[in-house]
């Protein structure tokens, strides 16, 4: 039997000829509408894809990408930001977080800014790292600062779960995980004062697939039925992307609004149901969370339980968390970016005044942020 | 001898000197080196390039190489890239008291080692030792000087048309030393491309070809170098995608922890510049030394002072500098 590589995960994916051959079939059936058709990619990993490998200048004029609110670094709001910030540099604290917080700045600054002032923040790949950072500072409060869509938050379950069942006295959570379908449907149902309605903006939905993996297919059932937008759970690697744009297209073509999966080779109706039970068992919806740009969106995110309460920083710190909210720079449009109704280089501080080493807003921070996609490879797009 | 260096060894008393009598003059020992003055003196009649860099390398052994190779090949590329033959070297060593006898020992063995490769020696030299803390283990300090054996390799020469190559396969060291950090607990196959490139600028000046730019790809990587090389000239550079050669261990390790092997460091890897009639030859002398030498772009004039990626499917986009921490102490 051949050994299988990593290489096999991807390399079939980014197949050059495969790639031409979905643009022609994509460019063949888009000549049978006589319309535009705009597509949200819900999902910053599909942004990133989407950008990088310059998919836009394959497609015909009539089919536009519109970048999504998917990136759990963009759209977290700037008062919780402060929070991190804020704890990291309460005394003897070490906050743990993932990566691509290091640079995202809320009102008094970012962690990479905490950082220089003496806070002690490690950034770690694996929330169960902080297992080990607990361990080893026995005499430190170790909070986790959790952020994330459903694809992140089994893993910060079940540091809940260890840290429970194996009773660590010193490890504490800053819980911001949010979830996919409460945004989507908040895009196509909210009204704004400045535009009659975001419903025209948004034809159809390529569905974040990896957060499918954890809650499965099932959460976009109700975008074709309800709301008449079909959707395509793709997966991230360029044909993946590709053949869910053609497989959109042709629901256009042939008149059909449904839910279908691009990515069968991960992703399942049911999803992953003990991942689901484990996030179910400590935590439950808030009523409501700010989303940068967006604003409050009821059930859209999750803390913990109440009967958690006493490893829930946010509940320990209430005193010193400030919980007004914080708005952004005003020449910032991130907020618009978020919703798909602006392009991050129709910013007028994209590129000068907002770079990815000094960035304003908080789409430029991440990777998988919209303007960072478009400031490292967007320059050329057609 | 202790097992361990002591800050005693850094007194300029005999413990300094039987640190040197006993480890640097058994491995460095040469004419000039044992007349023990002040200063060297050189007698040099060709015209010479130098250049500095300090090492600070975390961690100091690491697969594919040390501190002291990397400390030998560091500054000896950098004047081979001039077209020069490196001949002499001066280094110092600051090292925190506590570092093992045997790992210093280790380390001078691999600078003696890479010193053969280049042909070159150590003319003047300098030990420190300050206490624990004070740095982590040992930074070594070396400047090369060469001879220069090929006049006018220079960024100005870069023109419209000239082909652009790529020695080897890229990001070899930068992917070697992330997986060996803290932290990222993974296992793998990968190896640091630290290695001296005189021999190859040797065989490319024997076998005449027409080199005009030429440029180890450090920090920064090769995405790094064409940048400047671009910003430099007022040109564009344009990057078939599919004919930069990456190992898949490389390109495993970007894929897991979303980096761009563009972008990754390289410690014995140049890029080169030459006209398009000369790069077959240029390719079958590289290949002797590494099959994955690969001809990856061309100088044009589509997009001034920008580098850009071409896929096999036929969309483009930009190549910038990196920016932003990758990780510190890489080299």
């Amino acid at each position: 039997m051949q050994k299988l590589e990593l290489k096999n995960l991807y390399d079939d994916f980014r197949d050059g000829k495969t790639i031409l051959a979905l643009s022609k079939l994509i460019n063949k059936e888009a000549k049978k509408l006589n319309r535009d058709i705009n597509i949200m990619e819900v999902c910053g990993g599909h942004t990133h894809t989407i950008m990088k490998y310059g998919l836009p200048q394959l497609l015909p004029k009539n089919i536009n990408f519109i970048h999504g609110p998917g990136c759990p670094v963009c759209i977290m709001p700037k008062e919780r930001i402060d929070h991190a910030y804020i704890l990291s540099l309460q005394k003897d604290v070490i906050l743990v977080t993932l990566g691509d917080m290091i640079k995202v700045p809320g009102s008094r600054g970012s962690l990479q800014d905490a950082r220089r002032k003496g806070a002690d923040i490690r950034f770690v790949y694996s929330p169960l790292e902080t297992l080990k950072i607990a361990k080893e500072n026995p005499n430190k409060m170790v909070i986790f600062f959790a952020i994330g869509f459903e694809t992140t938050t089994p893993m910060s379950a079940v540091l809940v779960d260890r840290v429970i069942k194996e009773k660590i006295n010193n490890i504490y959570f800053h819980i911001n995980h949010v979830t996919v379908p409460e945004v989507m449907r908040e895009l196509i149902d909210s009204r704004d004062e400045h535009i009659d309605s975001y419903n025209n903006q948004i034809d159809a939905f390529l569905g974040p697939s990896h957060v499918s993996v954890i809650a499965g297919s099932k959460i976009y059932e109700e975008f074709p039925t309800k709301y008449k937008r079909p959707v395509v759970v793709a997966g991230f690697e360029p044909v993946d992307v590709m053949e869910g744009v053609l497989m959109l297209i042709k629901q256009f073509v042939e008149n059909r609004c449904e839910l279908e999966i691009q990515y069968k080779r991960v992703v399942t109706r049911e999803g992953n149901l003990n991942a689901q039970k484990l996030i179910n068992t400590y935590f439950t919806k808030r009523e409501l969370f700010r989303w940068r740009g967006l604003g409050n969106i009821p059930n859209s995110a999750w803390r913990l339980k109440d009967e958690y309460k006493s490893i829930d920083a946010e509940e320990i710190f209430k005193d010193i968390l400030p919980i007004e909210q914080i708005e952004d720079h005003k020449l910032c449009i991130c907020g618009d970016i978020l919703r798909g109704i602006a392009k991050p280089n129709e910013c007028t501080i994209f590129g000068t005044a907002c770079k990815p080493n000094s960035p304003v807003g908080s789409c430029m921070v991440s990777s998988e942020g919209a303007c960072a996609a478009y400031y490292r490879y967007g320059n050329l797009l057609k | 001898m202790r097992k361990e260096v002591t800050l005693a060894m850094g007194n300029g008393g005999e413990e300094s000197s039987e640190l040197i009598e006993k480890l640097f003059f058994k491995y460095f020992k040469n004419e000039i080196l044992s007349r023990g003055e002040d200063g060297a003196i050189l007698d040099i009649k060709k015209e010479i390039a130098t250049s500095s860099d300090s090492f600070t390398v975390s961690p100091i052994f690491f697969n594919g190489g040390d501190i002291g190779k990397l400390s030998i090949c560091g500054s000896c590329n950098d004047v081979a890239m001039m077209g020069a033959k490196p001949k002499y070297l001066t280094c110092s060593f600051i090292i925190e008291e506590g570092l093992s006898l045997r790992d210093l020992e280790k380390i001078v063995r691999s600078m003696k080692k890479e010193l053969e490769i280049n042909g070159a020696i150590v003319v003047s030299g300098d030990t420190k030792v300050v206490p624990k803390g004070a740095v982590d283990k040992i930074f070594i300090n070396t400047t090369a000087i060469g001879e220069v054996i090929k006049k006018g390799i220079s960024i100005s020469n870069l023109k419209e048309g000239l082909d652009i190559i790529v020695s080897r396969d890229i990001g070899a060291h930068g992917a070697t030393i992330f997986a060996a950090r803290e932290g990222i607990e993974l296992e793998s196959n990968l190896k640091s491309d630290c290695a001296s490139l005189y021999p190859q600028v040797e065989a490319l000046i024997k076998n005449d070809i027409d080199i005009r730019v030429l440029r180890d790809a450090t920090r920064g990587g090769v995405a790094a170098v064409l940048n400047e090389w671009a910003r430099g000239s007022n040109l564009s550079i344009k990057v078939f995608e599919e004919k930069v050669p990456v190992s898949s261990e490389v390109r495993g390790i970007c894929e897991l922890l979303g980096f761009e092997p563009l972008t990754l460091a390289n410690e014995g890897t140049f890029v080169l510049a030459l006209p398009k009639t000369q790069s077959k030859k240029a390719l079958e002398v590289l290949k002797e030394f590494n099959e994955n030498a690969s001809i990856i772009g061309e100088v044009d004039s589509l997009y001034p002072k920008r580098v850009y990626l071409e896929s096999s499917w036929g969309t483009k986009r930009f190549l910038d500098m990196p920016t932003g921490e990758l990780l510190p102490r890489i080299c």
